[in-house]
């Protein structure tokens, strides 16, 4: 076997363990969130939301986190993970 | 209508978290894959800009000193100047790596805002600590932007760099207005929430 395939399959299996590692930390962050959640559940005001105003309705920080992990496992994550496995095809 | 002074900071931990996952995927992949797509190249540095913007009106509705103007004033300004840099990199505007430096010293001057900004000691409150806490996490994370100008290819600046927004979001995300820190609450405080 040639150095050189050994060092291109080297590269392969670098960028697919790279685009595993990205592919985790959406839902690693979204677990966060709600393990967070379970941990403090009162900081989540929309479990009990009488009495509360409207900025503690709308700002539930587990939900934040759990939408982070959201947002870039659904638009920042995929482009990644598919530009990675481009690279491996060429 | 104005939220409180902990939803402000939640609010900017979600922003901070937003940008570190991002910051993270780069050091993970590197930038020649990240930079594939025009539109990702953008990201970070616009949400980096956004911030600073956002730090505008925080300046302006919650200044209940001087110092606290000047140190939220500060945080818009260098926020938005790193913002600003990186955009004109990726766009090609800027040639110089020295612009790079923007980001250090956005890092840099936060955190001796909030060191400096905060009067009370680390064990007065809750709010008071992280103050400290977020102060010097952010002079010490200074170093990874500073470093990785030096060392563009290392990817354990990026990543170094990446870890300590995390950090920060979760410090903002620990603020509360008036909290006991490790069973401590100064009287002067005044009554603490849940």
């Amino acid at each position: 076997m040639s150095t050189q395939l050994i060092s291109e399959r080297a590269a392969a299996r670098s960028r697919s363990a790279r685009a595993r590692l990205v592919g985790l930390l959406g839902p690693l962050t979204m677990l966060g969130g709600v393990a967070w959640a379970f941990l403090q559940p009162y900081r989540i005001t929309l479990l009990h939301p009488h009495d509360q105003g409207f900025w503690w309705l709308l700002v539930e920080p587990p939900l934040l986190v759990v939408g982070v992990g959201i947002v870039f496992a659904l638009f920042v994550a995929p482009g990644l993970i598919e530009d990675l496995a481009e690279l491996d095809e060429d | 209508m104005e939220p409180p002074a902990e939803h402000v900071h939640w609010l900017f931990a979600t922003g901070f978290l937003l940008l570190s996952l991002c910051l993270l995927a780069r050091a993970i992949v590197g930038a020649e894959v990240w930079d594939r797509r025009a539109w990702r190249a953008y990201l970070w540095p616009s949400l980096l800009f956004g911030l600073g913007v956002l730090m505008w009106p925080v300046m302006v509705f919650f200044t209940n000193s001087s110092i606290h103007m000047i140190a939220h004033g500060a945080w818009a300004q260098t926020m938005m100047l790193a913002g600003a840099a990186e955009l004109g990199l990726v766009r090609g505007k800027l040639h110089n790596r020295a612009w790079h430096l923007a980001l250090p010293l956005a890092l840099a001057v936060s955190g001796i805002a909030l060191l400096v900004h905060e009067q009370n000691g680390w064990l007065f409150a809750r709010a008071a600590f992280l103050h400290h806490a977020l102060g010097w996490a952010a002079l010490i994370g200074a170093v990874f932007p500073l470093l990785a100008v030096f060392q563009p290819r290392r990817r354990a600046w990026a990543a170094g760099l990446a870890l300590t927004l995390v950090v920060l979001s979760v410090f903002l995300y620990s603020d509360r207005d008036v909290a006991p820190i490790f069973g401590h609450l100064s009287e002067r405080a005044g009554p603490p929430h849940r």
